[in-house]
C-alpha cells in the first residue's frame, strides 16, 4: 500500500514525505486511544476488553458504514468539492433498498445513491454551483422526497436477507462479513485513485481546475464521475445499514456526514483537494471509531463527546494539517 | 449603503480586478445580487400578505419579524468569513451557546440584566476570536477549523444546558418581540409610547429595528474601515493583498470575531424570544447550513470577494418568506422540506445562466 499510492504525490524513496505523516501521527494517535482506553478498563473494571480482537472486529464492522461513506467523500474532497447530500442519499438509499426488496433491493439502492451523484455532478459541474450550496439543496430534496414518501414514520418495509447477511454475518463466526465490503470498496478506491487516469485527472482538477483543462482532461466529466462515485458510497453504505438495522429510518444518515469529513481530513487528506492518500482515510476512520467506543465505554456525557472531539481534530490538524503562509 | 468596496483608497487592488465596465455598470453589477435578491423578498412578501387570510396586520408582521431575527443575523455572521474565501460552521453552535448563556444570565435586577447581556454578547465575539486564532495562528483551513470548534461550543453549550429550560426577563423578552409601542410602554419611555411624534413608527416591529441599528452600528462602519477592506481583499485574491501590505491576520481575526458577535447576538435574541435556553445539536446544524443557503440567495460569492450582510439579510428573509407561503396555502407539512429544496435548488441553478455570458472558456474555472 505504502509504495503503490505513494507514486502520485510523493516521489519513491525512504526518507518520510509529507503525505507519509499524517497517516504515521493518525495511527500512533489510534495507539494513545487504545492505551487509554484500555488503562481506564483495567483500572475500573480489571479487564481489558479493548484488546480482544473479538471486540476490535465489532468496532471495525459498526465502523465499516463509516468507512465507506469516507471512502466516497474522498473522491469529491480531492477534487477539492465536498459532498453535503451524504445523510439523506444514505437515507434514501436505505430506504428504497428495503421498499424495492428482493433481489433488486440492493441493486435499487445503490442505484439511488448513484443517481443522486450524477445529478450532483450535473450541478456542480455543467452549471458550476458551488458543491457547497447544491449538494445541501439536494439533502434537502432527498429529504423531502424521503418525508412525503413515508409520511414522516419509518417505514414498516424490512431489509432482505441478503442485506443483512451482507451486514451483520460473519464468516466463520469471526470475520464480519461488512468488514470485508469495506476492504472490497477500499482496494477499488485505491485502484482508482493511483492506478488509472481517472484517479490522476481527480488529483490534477483538485490542484488547479484550469491546468487540467487545459492538459486535455475533460474536467467536468471528471467531476460528475466522482461525485456519482460518491453518491453510490453513500448508498452503499445505506443499504448495509439498514441491514444492520433490519430497517430503514428517518434521519439514519445525520451521524455520518461530519464524522467522515473528520475522518478524511485527519487522514491527511487537503480539504482544498489535490493532496492525500487513501490509507490516511483508511486510518482517520479507525481513530474516529475508536475514540468513539473508548469514550462510550468511560461514559462520556454527550458534551465531553463534543468538546474532546473538537479538540481531537484541532489538535491533529495543528500538527500536520498547516496551511502555508501566504507571501505573495 | 454598501458600496463600499467602491469608496476610497483601500479597495483599489481589488478593483483592479474587475473584468467589465466601470462606473453605473460596475455599480449595478455590484450590487445585482443584492437587488435580486430584495425583489425576490417584495415579491414573495407581498404574495404572502396579499394571500393572508387575515389580510395585512401589525401583528402578522411582528410575528414574522421575530421568525426572521435569529436567521438573519446567523446569516449575517456567516458572510463575514465567507468574504474571504472561508466558511464558518460554527455559527450555529455560538448562537446555540449564547442562547444557553442568555437563559443563565439575563434575569434579575436591571444592572444584572445589563451585565448578562453585556457577558453574553462578549461570549460570543469571544467564540468567533477563538475561531480567528485557529484559523490565523494554527493556519487550518475555515471549514475544518470552525467545524472542530462547532463541536466544542456545542459540548459548552451541552454543560450549560444539559435539558431545555432556563429563564428570561419577561418584560424585556416582551419588549424587543412586539413593537415599538409596547416597547416603549412597557420601559416607561415616551409617555408610555403615547408621545405625538412617536405614534407614525409605533407598529414597526422592534426585531427590525436592531436589525437596522446593528448594520448602521456595526456592520457599515466595519466596512469601511482598513481591516474590513481588507476582508473583501482577502475574498478576491489573499496574495494581491498581502503584497499590498494590507493587515491580513488582523482582518482575519476581526472577520471571525465580528462572525461570533452577530451570531451571538442571534443567539441572544433567540434565547429572549422563547423565553429558554436549548442545546438542541440539530437545530444548530439547520441554523448554519440555513445560513450558507441565505448568503447564497443574497448575492455574496461563496468565492469570496463581492457581496455584503445587508444581502445575506435580505436572503434569511427570503428563505422565512417561503415557510410562511407554505403556511398560508397549507402545503401539506410532509412537502414543505421538499420545496424547500428545490426552491433553493433552482435558485442556484439560476446562476448558472451565467456561463452562456462568457467569451473563455478558462473563465469558467474562476
Amino acid at each position: 500500500m505504502n509504495r503503490t499510492t505513494d507514486t502520485i504525490i510523493a516521489p519513491r524513496r525512504l526518507r518520510l514525505g509529507p503525505d507519509d505523516k499524517p497517516v504515521i501521527f493518525a495511527a500512533g494517535f489510534v495507539l494513545l486511544i487504545l492505551l487509554v482506553g484500555t488503562g481506564y478498563t483495567v483500572y475500573t473494571q480489571g479487564n481489558a476488553p479493548l484488546l480482544q480482537p473479538q471486540y476490535l472486529l465489532q468496532q471495525l464492522q459498526v465502523g465499516s458504514f463509516l468507512g465507506i461513506v469516507s471512502a466516497g467523500l474522498m473522491v469529491v474532497i480531492l477534487l477539492g468539492h465536498i459532498d453535503l447530500s451524504v445523510p439523506w442519499t444514505l437515507t434514501a438509499a436505505a430506504m428504497m433498498a428495503t421498499a424495492v426488496g428482493g433481489p433488486w433491493a440492493i441493486p435499487a439502492g445503490i442505484g439511488v445513491g448513484l443517481l443522486v451523484g450524477i445529478v450532483n455532478g450535473l450541478g456542480v459541474a455543467y452549471l458550476r454551483v458551488p458543491s457547497m450550496i447544491f449538494t445541501l439543496g439536494m439533502n434537502a430534496v432527498m429529504r423531502g422526497l424521503m418525508v412525503a414518501h413515508t409520511g414522516g414514520f419509518a417505514p414498516a418495509t424490512a431489509a432482505t436477507d441478503l442485506m443483512q447477511y451482507l451486514a451483520v454475518s460473519r464468516i466463520g463466526g469471526v470475520i464480519p462479513v461488512a468488514l470485508l465490503v469495506w476492504l472490497a470498496v477500499s482496494i477499488v478506491a485505491v485502484a482508482i485513485l493511483t492506478r488509472t487516469t481517472l484517479g490522476r485527472a481527480i488529483y490534477a482538477i483538485g490542484n488547479r481546475e484550469r491546468a487540467a483543462y487545459l492538459s486535455g482532461i475533460d474536467t467536468n466529466r471528471v467531476i460528475l464521475i466522482a461525485f456519482a462515485l460518491s453518491g453510490a458510497a453513500a448508498g452503499l453504505a445505506g443499504v448495509l445499514l439498514a441491514g444492520y438495522s433490519t430497517k430503514a429510518y428517518q434521519g439514519m444518515g445525520d451521524a455520518y456526514l461530519l464524522p467522515a469529513i473528520a475522518a478524511v481530513v485527519i487522514g491527511g487528506t487537503n480539504i482544498l483537494g489535490g493532496r492525500g492518500r487513501y490509507l490516511g482515510t483508511l486510518v482517520g476512520v479507525i481513530l474516529i471509531v475508536l475514540l468513539n467506543s473508548v469514550l462510550s465505554i468511560m461514559q462520556m456525557p454527550e458534551a465531553g463527546r463534543q468538546i474532546i472531539y473538537g479538540c481531537v481534530i484541532i489538535s491533529m490538524l495543528l500538527v500536520y494539517g498547516r496551511g502555508g503562509r501566504v507571501t505573495g | 449603503m454598501s458600496d463600499t468596496v467602491l469608496t476610497p483608497t483601500a479597495a483599489e487592488p481589488q478593483l483592479k480586478t474587475r473584468r467589465w465596465g466601470e462606473g453605473l455598470g460596475l455599480r449595478w453589477r455590484q450590487h445585482a445580487g443584492i437587488l435580486g435578491a430584495l425583489a425576490l423578498f417584495l415579491g414573495l412578501y407581498l404574495f404572502y400578505q396579499l394571500n393572508h387570510p387575515r389580510g395585512f396586520t401589525g401583528q402578522i408582521l411582528i410575528q414574522n419579524a421575530n421568525e426572521v431575527f435569529a436567521l438573519a443575523l446567523v446569516s449575517m455572521a456567516q458572510t463575514v468569513p465567507v468574504l474571504m474565501a472561508g466558511l464558518d460552521l460554527s455559527v450555529g453552535a455560538v448562537m446555540t451557546l449564547v442562547g444557553c448563556v442568555a437563559s443563565h444570565l439575563v434575569d434579575g435586577s436591571p444592572a444584572e440584566i445589563a451585565l448578562g447581556i453585556v457577558v453574553c454578547i462578549a461570549s460570543g465575539a469571544a467564540c468567533g476570536f477563538v475561531n480567528g486564532c485557529v484559523v490565523v495562528y494554527g493556519r487550518i483551513q475555515p471549514i475544518i477549523a470552525t467545524l472542530a470548534t462547532s463541536a466544542i461550543y456545542m459540548g459548552l453549550a451541552l454543560i450549560l444546558r444539559p435539558t431545555p429550560g432556563g429563564k428570561v426577563q419577561e418584560d424585556l423578552s416582551w419588549a424587543v418581540t412586539s413593537d415599538l409601542r409596547e416597547f416603549a410602554a412597557t420601559f416607561g419611555l415616551f409617555d408610555d409610547g403615547e408621545a405625538a411624534w412617536l405614534q407614525p413608527f409605533a407598529w414597526i416591529p422592534v426585531p427590525l429595528v436592531l436589525l437596522a441599528l446593528i448594520i448602521i452600528l456595526i456592520w457599515v462602519p466595519f466596512t469601511r474601515t482598513v481591516t474590513g477592506r481588507t476582508v473583501y481583499a482577502i475574498g478576491s485574491s489573499e496574495s494581491a493583498a498581502y503584497m499590498s501590505g494590507l493587515p491580513i491576520n488582523r482582518a482575519k481575526l476581526a472577520a471571525f470575531t465580528l462572525a461570533g458577535l452577530f451570531a451571538g447576538l442571534g443567539g441572544l435574541f433567540l434565547a429572549l424570544q422563547t423565553s429558554s435556553g436549548n442545546a438542541d445539536i440539530p437545530q444548530a446544524g439547520a441554523y448554519t447550513l440555513n445560513s450558507i443557503a441565505a448568503v447564497v440567495i443574497g448575492g455574496t460569492s461563496l468565492l469570496g470577494g463581492t457581496g455584503s450582510a445587508i444581502g445575506s439579510m435580505i436572503g434569511a428573509m427570503v428563505l422565512r418568506t417561503i415557510s410562511f407561503n407554505f403556511r398560508i396555502f397549507d402545503v401539506a407539512p410532509l412537502l414543505q422540506p421538499l420545496f424547500e429544496g428545490i426552491v433553493l435548488l433552482a435558485a442556484v441553478s439560476l446562476g448558472g445562466l451565467k456561463l452562456l455570458r462568457l467569451k473563455n472558456k478558462l473563465e469558467v474555472f474562476r
